[in-house]
């Protein structure tokens, strides 16, 4: 049941644009200033927003003379650009021909956020993806199986222009029918997946429940994977399962997409594609940068696009900058794992939690899988928390002891680790949804 | 030693009649049956025939079921029978889990017991003068042990 992990030590390292990737810092940054230049004044030029933001601050764009003068400039939220629906935001008119695709999020709190995309904006999309396919050892004999939804859904499209611009073969499923899924990985053999990691089990899964040893049978070898979290527990099921180094790719579909930052096989933090965004790290609460190694909101000004230029976008995402360089060579700075959301962030009975520290506990238990749901409900003026986890089929659930005992160590390791009580219940198997998409990890019936 | 089957079931209700469906609609006959109960969740352990095709029909349909080794033992018909055999293994110190009894056709009695120190417990109930019952004393076993 051994499964084949490349060996670190014969790795050898790929690079889709090593000129970049390894570029001397000095030469990086006087790039940065430049791109900075021309995005500051392809904002205040062409978008009213920005040159009114500019213009409370008493700046114009001549004063950017430095990359420090960033911290001078306006940001940018979620809501402004919510309010800028549809296309208040882009620096070229929607109908210019020019203009080549449109992305939007969902919409689900508010109006979706819609981005736009020249032929440039999509061709640097598709380098910076390409680096990640790289990243995890594909090339252009690679067969690529991009099973991201399509759609204005960034993944799909966002993996497919990877592998346009690394001249892979592209494969391209879309998220949905798993057995299919399962049956063209093996027959056409591919050997990069692109797809979020909660898929990416269920493919594992649906792979061993169908009588195939992926991990030693099928010809997959990476795992691109983003668009969610993915705890290290997880990460090691997926790689084990599938016989496969699996890399955290990371992106908004407001800033571009899949491919603002990724992981190299060392897996220890996401290089941030520095030539075309620059990435702070500021205290949520003072806007004050933080110092490398710190944690805080992540923000990106873009240096790049065209047509949805961004300064200083506020992402939400809570990350920190990792001091040091690099065992595989990229001079590009690395940013931490996504450690949660300031959305996603949970306030209970006063605490405040991430989802991702459930599955961080979690996944130190073998006795349960990598699927797990939390409802949180109201027990009077009390939050109540329920975990609901599944066992593995190893576990043996006859004596009942057994089943108590997990449910109390899983219990107090959580109460250690986030100091919150929970109530941690064993489940049946597979009455836990699965996902082919988003993981709907949380579900909050609590009354206000 | 004879195949029990255990099922892990949410209380939720009819997920015990689907469970007893399953089985029904299969053919298969049950001999026994009993219910462990919380008030999360249940565990059911089955005697019925052809256990290790029970499992798979189970497993197929999303039961979390599984196959566990138990002993038979069959029960004097003297009263405080049952409490000599639970003294011998007392002595030998040798964990009960769970046991339970339920009655054949033919006017005996079984005992089940869950004992982990298999061979132990074995050589325990047969010198205190029990008799261990086998498979196909109990249930229809499976005409050929798949993968052998």
């Amino acid at each position: 049941m051994e499964a084949q992990r490349t060996d670190t030590d014969v790795w050898e390292e790929k690079f889709f644009q090593p000129e970049i990737e390894k570029m001397a810092r000095a030469d990086l940054e006087a790039l940065q200033l430049e791109r900075l230049k021309t995005t500051v004044a392809r904002c205040w030029e062409a978008i009213p927003f920005y040159r009114r933001a500019f213009d409370e601050r008493g700046i114009r764009p001549s004063d950017v003379t430095r990359l420090e003068d960033l911290r001078r400039l306006p940001f940018t939220t979620k809501q402004d650009m919510r309010e800028a629906y549809p296309f208040d935001l882009f620096a070229i008119p929607v109908d210019d021909e020019r203009v080549q695709r449109l992305h939007a999020s969902s919409g689900t709190t508010g109006n979706a956020t819609v981005v736009g995309y020249t032929q440039n904006d999509i061709d640097v999309w598709g380098d910076t993806f390409a680096r990640a396919i790289a990243q995890v050892g594909g090339d252009a004999h690679s067969v690529l199986q991009v099973s991201y939804g399509y759609g204005l859904f960034t993944g799909g499209l966002g993996a497919h222009e990877g592998g346009i611009r690394m001249h892979s073969t592209i494969l391209p499923m879309s998220s949905g029918n798993t057995k299919r899924q399962v049956q063209m990985m093996k027959d056409f053999g591919v050997d990069i997946l692109a797809c979020t990691p909660s898929y990416a089990l269920l493919i594992a899964d649906t792979a061993l429940e169908m009588g195939y040893h992926p991990a030693t049978e099928f010809r997959i070898s990476g795992a691109i994977c983003g668009a969610e979290p993915c705890s290290e527990g997880m990460r090691r099921e997926i790689e084990e399962k599938l016989g496969v180094t699996l890399v955290d790719i990371y992106g908004l579909s407001e800033v571009m997409g899949p491919g603002v930052s990724c992981e190299c096989h060392y897996q220890d933090g996401l290089h941030v594609a520095e030539d075309h965004f620059i990435i702070e790290i500021l205290d949520p609460d003072t806007l004050e940068p933080m110092p490398d190694g710190e944690y805080g909101e992540v923000v990106f000004t873009t240096l790049s696009k065209e047509c949805s230029p961004l300064i200083r976008y506020r992402t939400r995402d809570i990350s920190r900058i990792l001091p040091g360089t690099c065992r595989c060579g990229r001079t590009l700075r690395r940013m931490d794992r996504v450690s949660g959301r300031t959305d996603d962030m949970l306030i209970i009975r006063g605490v405040n939690v991430f989802p991702s520290q459930f599955q961080e506990v979690l996944a130190s238990f073998e006795e349960v899988t990598s699927y797990y749901q939390i409802i949180l409900s109201s027990q009077g003026p009390l939050d109540h928390v329920l975990l609901k986890v599944e066992t593995v089929p190893e576990f043996d659930f006859d004596e009942i002891r057994r089943i108590e005992d997990l449910q109390r160590r899983i219990n107090s390791e959580l109460k250690s680790n986030l100091q919150v009580s929970v109530e941690v219940r064993v489940v049946e198997p597979k009455s836990i949804e699965r996902s082919e998409g988003k993981a709907k990890r949380v579900v909050d019936l609590r009354s206000n | 030693m004879i195949d029990q089957i255990t099922v892990f079931l949410e209380n939720e209700k009819g997920r015990l009649a689907a469970l007893a469906h399953t089985i029904g609609e299969a053919g298969i006959s049950m001999h026994a049956l009993t219910v462990a109960d919380t008030s999360e969740y249940g565990v059911v352990r089955i005697i019925a025939d052809t256990p290790t095709r029970v499992h798979t029909i189970l497993s197929e349909k999303g039961f979390r079921v599984a196959l566990t080794k138990v002993f038979a033992v069959e029960v004097p018909d003297h009263a405080g029978g049952l409490a000599t055999l639970l003294d011998a293994l007392d002595r030998a110190d040798l964990n009960v889990e769970y046991a339970y009894c339920f009655a054949l056709a033919n006017d005996r009695a079984v005992d089940v017991l869950r004992i982990d120190a298999h061979e132990a417990a074995e050589k325990v109930i047969t010198t205190a003068g029990f008799r261990i019952m086998r498979p196909d004393e109990l249930y229809v076993p499976e005409p050929y042990t798949q993968e052998a």
